[in-house]
């Protein structure tokens, strides 16, 4: 049930958008993001499907894996769908109760489905093309400017890159503990939701104790390699803006402009 | 003076309670003195609790003495200007070869520390290259450390310190979870670096097998140096070390036994071969 978490998965194959350097395609997801609640009106949703399109074409990772990402938002999804629908006020098409659906509602409905399936989409594209490593090199490099006002952005880089090293580690715990515990007559399979959450923890408390103790060891291991901080640090990998980068950077203004122009005429 | 110097070294660990009152002192390192020759092999070994391993960490400035001085390449630990320069200069390796891996990507790994003491990318390159190259591990330079098995794990480890290019390595029974194989493996390599790079080793231990190759072999027991020697000096000394509830190799304690039985054979054998050479003139005598 562990080995599902799909936290930072990479689909390595060659392509435009993997050699992309990692700030640009935070940024790009960022405006993507922006436009989806920048756009009003059909127009912009096709502008934003077809920038959608270009990148699912450029990144040539299987739309199928892309797909995969949605399976856990479907519950969010309907809530808000629903929502939508039988909570806007407007002109009624039938009612259940004190649930009205209107027209209103099914327009907002549509529209907030495909924001939300767009959104992570978007934000799948971005993770399986790019390594953690690159992410929180891309992550501390861009929002570096907020390290002038005392923000502690290597450190929090330091940290995701750090937790995803150990996410593997701990999944196989996890299982050497339950399996041990299974060998000694716990059970983890049957019961309601209230005894499989009771029969956790005695799962929990184990591992946490070894994570802190891993922690304590990792600490020290990295203080004898000297770290100390992100001061006077030199990069095995720095990061570069090629061309392409530029032309990147070029189309997300063009799109974004073009999204924001809509918004106003419409 | 060598490489690694401690004059009556004192340790405490203190444990204090919530108010910051001091609730418990146990003493870890009780007056050690030793001297360490730069270039040399020396296995430290000692029964749990003896100190040896509070004695490593003291060498890498990561404990600081309570009484008494620890100098490592004619730096005091005590001072903290020379911090770095001390890490830098005196890499270790710890037991857990999970939890000393940083990258997740095993190049990524051994620029770690060049990364953090400021080595230029170009440089950084270079020193991965050549200590991946040292302990054989280049075939998996694009690997994750978690697809590789403990004793490949632990050369990433050493080589993510041999990239710091220092003059020595302190490793803190580096073995202890390994199976056999990778065991081997580790202390192979190890043994290379020490010849052929000319780096200081001090292995922590408590296989005897692996101390039979050292330089010198140093024994703790209860935070005191009690034995120093060559490992032919240390091993002639059965019954003392049985004291220390260390065991001897068992070709040392099998020649131990047949001389209390009568056989005439020296004292302090150590391998196989040693043994038959002994004991053959013995047998034809007879």
């Amino acid at each position: 049930m562990l080995r599902d978490i799909t936290l930072g998965q990479y689909y390595p194959v060659d392509s435009l958008v993997h050699r992309l350097d990692p700030r640009t395609k935070l940024f790009g997801t960022m405006v993507f993001i922006i436009s989806l609640f920048l756009a009003k009106g059909v127009a912009a949703y096709v502008l934003a499907t077809c920038f959608l399109l270009a990148a699912i074409r450029l990144c040539k990772v299987p739309f199928s894996f892309m797909v995969r990402g949605l399976r856990s938002i479907v519950i969010l999804l309907l809530i808000s769908v629903s929502f939508n629908l039988f909570l806007t006020p407007g002109e009624e098409i039938f009612h259940i109760g004190f649930l009205k659906l209107t027209w209103e509602g099914l327009r907002t409905a549509a529209f907030m489905g495909v924001r939300l399936i767009y959104l992570v989409i978007g934000c799948s594209i971005m993770t399986l093309t790019t390594t953690p490593n690159e992410l929180t090199d891309g992550l501390e490099k861009s929002l570096g400017i907020f390290k002038k006002v005392g923000a502690p952005v290597h450190e929090v880089a330091m940290m995701m890159s750090i937790a995803l090293r150990f996410i593997p580690i701990l999944v196989e715990e996890t299982d050497k503990i339950m399996k041990a515990q299974m060998a000694r007559g716990a059970d983890f399979e049957s019961g309601n939701v209230i005894q499989k959450a009771k029969s956790m923890i005695p799962l929990l408390v184990p591992l946490f104790i070894s994570a802190f103790r891993r922690a304590t060891d990792l600490a020290m291991a990295m203080e004898a390699r000297c770290y100390h901080g992100g001061e006077g640090r030199t990069k095995m990998k720095p990061l570069h803006y090629a061309h392409r980068d530029r032309v990147m950077y070029a189309a997300y203004a063009v799109y974004l402009a073009a999204v924001v122009v809509l918004r106003m005429v419409l | 003076m060598g490489i690694i110097k401690a004059s009556r070294l004192i340790f405490d660990y203190i444990r204090r309670d919530e108010d910051e009152h001091v609730e418990e002192v146990s003493r870890a390192i009780d007056d050690l003195s030793v001297d360490i020759k730069e270039g040399d092999f020396v296995a430290i070994l000692g029964h749990n609790g003896s100190g040896k391993s509070t004695f490593a960490k003291q060498v890498n400035a990561l404990l600081l003495p309570t009484e008494g001085t620890v100098w490592v390449s004619d730096m005091n630990t005590s001072d903290e200007s020379h911090i770095w320069d001390i890490r830098r200069n005196a890499g270790m390796v710890f037991q857990n070869p999970d939890n000393q891996i940083i990258g997740n990507i095993v190049e990524e790994d051994v620029g770690f520390g060049p990364e953090n003491i400021g080595v230029p990318t170009d440089d950084i390159w270079k020193r991965v290259d050549a200590s991946l190259e040292a302990v054989g591990m280049t075939a998996y330079r694009l690997k994750s450390p978690n697809k590789l098995s403990g004793g490949q794990k632990q050369r990433v480890a050493i080589a993510g310190v041999m990239a710091m290019k220092p003059r020595c390595i302190i490793m803190d029974e580096p073995t202890a979870m390994l199976d056999p194989n990778g065991r081997k493996e580790v202390i192979r390599t190890v043994h290379e670096l020490n010849q052929k790079e000319g780096i200081t080793v001090l292995l922590i231990t408590h296989y005897m097998e692996e101390v039979i190759d050292a330089d010198r072999v140093i024994v703790m027991d209860d935070g005191h140096l009690v034995m120093d020697g060559t490992p032919k000096e240390i091993f002639s000394r059965v019954e003392e070390l049985k004291s220390y509830r260390l065991d001897v190799p068992q070709v040392t304690e099998l020649a131990y036994e047949l001389k209390k039985a009568g056989v005439g054979l020296p004292d302090g054998i150590l391998t196989i071969d040693e043994l038959m050479e002994s004991l053959l003139p013995v047998l034809q005598g007879v």
